[in-house]
């Protein structure tokens, strides 16, 4: 009888795990998910926008600390709202400066962002130092929460779904429910015909940019509960990120959800039974398979060719 | 006539200039030095008053967090030595070069040194990799590297001087110790996926297995970069190990250790001994996530020895108070050191002859103690188990004898 509680606490346990990887997964990939899908951008700098998230929240632990130690357990919020708009107002930055040049070059804005995130990381690594630097997280997130005596549900990774659900939900109302979210989407289904009736498409395609990369900040944020900070910690999330945003379908939001549930599901199980890095080779090879069957992605848009 | 004037009136000041050049020499050879010709037989960039070496490390790029160290160290020991007034009376000078984390980069940085800027010695290289990219260039250019990592063992060249340890030194009597101070019987290997962990476990398991009859309950490896160590937390939870024995690096390892405390596996609960945390990494997971959990190595800053404390104080002096020492910043700190010492019982900065003089070369000044050089060019030392604190040091709590280096262990491949 023990054996079987024991089994029921790590299935629970692992079924935790699996919701997890795959609020992890969305989250990284939501941001990727509004510029790359929406605005046909590949964003290689992607995951520096996380980074710029995951420092924010270290100088604003470090600052905390040094001025208002008693603060310390609520500075979280404070990064995270901060990270956005620091993220943000850097990729309203990159937009004004580098992407709205290219908008005609897809394959040449690849290029120009890829070096956007080499130019970053030395950057980073400038300001910060090489180091990896860490953020003294408060004790509320950094412990378990244990409903019995076997199972042990990570807070940090509560946190993190929590923030997962808020922020998609967010996304999906500004997108679909609101007149802004019409003007982005008309955009990126005619841009000559979205400007004729009246729509600053550049303006639109700037606030975009800056929301995809504001957002990146705030999944940055989140990480450094469950991950580490230095000047390439985001180029670790880059590759899931575009597997997940491209295995969704790239221009679906939902097909962003449903392949995030789907590769951390077949991740999270396939790691238990056999070893990670092959777990990752089975993944990967599942995903390959089913875009050679189906090179759109899980969902597509429906738009008149 | 004005050209012809000055002409001559230049040549008298140039003549005593040679004089002076042609007495300073004499002096030199007397009292500090033999002529430049017979302590450099192989066209090195060695001059009276200089003698130039190469330091070759990532400045940039993904390695830099790990190398930025050595650099730190390397340099500071150099300073030393050029204010102690030099090798051979003469002044070290430091071409470095940046091998950007990239090993072709390395590749070509290394023939540059070697074959443009004639260096005597270089000191660099941290990641496995990059040293078997270099290692053909050291050997057909017959130069001389000093490499400060711990490594997997199963190499070992004349041109190369390895100052970290191979790794049955670290791995052996860490696990020696865990076995009998915690009664350890099954241990779970864990490891980044490339040579060095999985070289390291198998070492591991073959001791495990043979030596202390013990069982491994687990073995896995990660991608490095890895960020998800939910399910494996779970398997650790399902097999109960006494130990779990990690390898893990780079950004994975915060990873690892951050959802490893937040899974409830910590300290109190459940030994824990590592290969590959450092005080520098310790900065990246930060000491309250990792507090209670052991690792192996040959160095910690906390120790307490004369060597150590003015070592630590001209570090800081140097880089800043906050500035932390690991393991391998120490290893890269012996390089020029050793390379000196060598030079010296030599009486050359010949390669061959520096080579044959580092072999029983003794160094009582090192940071970790006294350290000797084996003949297969690794160091005799010893191996200490240090316990996390949450200030992001470690208490030593275990010192081993003088370890002999054995880079190909029999029965243990």
């Amino acid at each position: 009888m023990e054996w079987l509680s024991e089994f029921g606490a790590i299935a629970a346990m692992q079924g935790f795990n699996g919701l997890s990887v795959f609020c992890v997964l969305l989250l990284m990939a939501l941001g990727l998910a509004i510029i790359f899908g929406q605005m046909g951008v590949i964003n290689m700098a992607h995951g520096e926008f996380l980074t710029v998230g995951a420092y924010t929240t270290y100088l604003v632990s470090v600052l905390t600390l040094k001025y208002l130690p008693e603060l310390q357990p609520y500075y979280f919020f404070v990064a995270i709202v901060l990270s956005f708009v620091i993220a943000g107002a850097l990729g309203w930055l990159a937009e004004w400066a580098l992407i709205s040049k290219l908008y005609h070059r897809p394959l040449d804005t690849l290029l120009a962002t890829w070096g956007l995130s080499l130019v970053m990381q030395q950057a980073f690594r400038s300001i910060f130092g090489a180091r990896e630097v860490s953020a003294t997280l408060p004790d509320w997130l950094m412990g378990s929460w244990m409903p019995t005596d076997t199972i042990d549900i990570p807070l940090n990774g509560l946190f993190v779904m929590a923030l997962t659900l808020l922020l998609t939900t967010t996304i999906f109302v500004l997108m679909y429910r609101s007149r802004w979210g019409l003007q982005v989407r008309a955009t990126v289904q005619n841009r000559v015909m979205a400007r004729s009736v009246g729509i600053n498409t550049k303006k639109v395609d700037r606030m975009t940019f800056a929301l995809g990369c504001g957002v990146a900040g705030v999944a940055g944020a989140a990480f450094t509960t469950i991950g580490s900070t230095g000047p390439t910690s985001g180029s670790l999330y880059i590759v899931d990120t575009f597997l997940v945003v491209v295995f969704g379908g790239a221009a679906s939001l939902f097909g962003t959800i449903a392949s995030a549930f789907s590769i951390a599901q077949t991740q999270s199980m396939a790691e238990f039974f056999i070893s990670g890095s092959m777990a990752k080779v089975l993944t990967l090879s599942a995903v390959i398979l089913i875009l050679m069957l189906r090179p759109q992605g899980l969902f597509t848009a429906k738009v008149r060719k | 006539m004005d050209s012809k004037l000055t002409g001559s009136s230049r040549r008298l000041p140039r003549r005593l200039a040679q004089g002076a050049a042609a007495l300073s020499m004499l002096a030199m050879s007397i009292f500090a030095s033999s002529a430049s010709a017979e302590v450099n037989t192989t066209g090195l960039a060695v001059t009276d008053t200089e003698v130039v070496v190469g330091q070759l490390h990532s400045a940039t790029g993904t390695m830099a967090i790990s190398e930025t160290g050595s650099i730190q160290a390397e340099r500071l020991a150099i300073e030393q030595i050029n204010a102690a007034g030099g090798i051979l009376g003469r002044q070290i000078k430091v071409v470095q070069e940046d091998g950007a984390s990239d090993w072709p980069t390395f590749a070509e940085k290394a023939k540059k040194l070697l074959e443009r800027d004639k260096v005597a010695a270089v000191f660099g290289c941290w990641t496995s990799a990059s040293r078997k990219a270099v290692l053909p260039i050291f050997e057909r250019e017959n130069g001389l590297l000093y490499y400060p990592t711990f490594y997997e063992g199963l190499e070992q060249s004349k041109n190369v001087v390895y100052t970290g340890q191979e790794a049955t030194q670290q791995i052996l009597a860490g696990l020696d110790w865990v076995a009998k101070e915690k009664g350890a019987k099954t241990f779970y290997l864990l490891g980044s996926d490339y040579i060095w962990p999985r070289t390291s476990m198998k070492i591991a398991r073959k001791h495990i297995e043979n030596v202390l009859g013990g069982k491994v309950v687990g073995e896995e490896y990660y991608p490095l970069g890895n960020t998800q160590f939910g399910s494996l937390t779970n398997k650790i939870k399902l097999k109960k190990p006494d130990v779990i024995f990690a390898a893990v690096v780079g950004g994975s390892n915060v990873a690892f250790y951050k959802q490893l405390k937040a899974a409830g596996i910590t300290a109190d609960k459940q030994t824990l001994l590592t290969l590959s945390v450092t005080e520098d990494e310790l900065l990246g997971i930060g000491g309250e996530n990792m507090a209670g959990f052991y690792a192996s190595m040959k160095y910690f800053q906390s120790l307490d020895n004369p060597n150590n404390v003015e070592f630590v104080k001209a570090f800081k002096a140097k880089y800043g108070s906050d500035a932390v020492i690991g393991d391998v910043t120490q290893a890269a700190y012996l390089g020029p050191w050793l390379w000196k010492a060598a030079v010296e019982k030599a009486g050359s900065f010949d390669v061959d002859k520096v080579v044959a003089a580092s072999a029983g070369l003794e160094l009582n000044t090192a940071p970790e103690g006294y350290v000797k050089v084996h003949e297969n060019q690794h160091l005799w030392s010893k191996t200490r188990i240090g316990q996390v604190q949450a200030d992001g040091q470690f208490q030593v709590v275990f010192e081993s004898d003088l370890i002999e280096p054995n880079p190909f262990p029999k029965g243990y491949q």
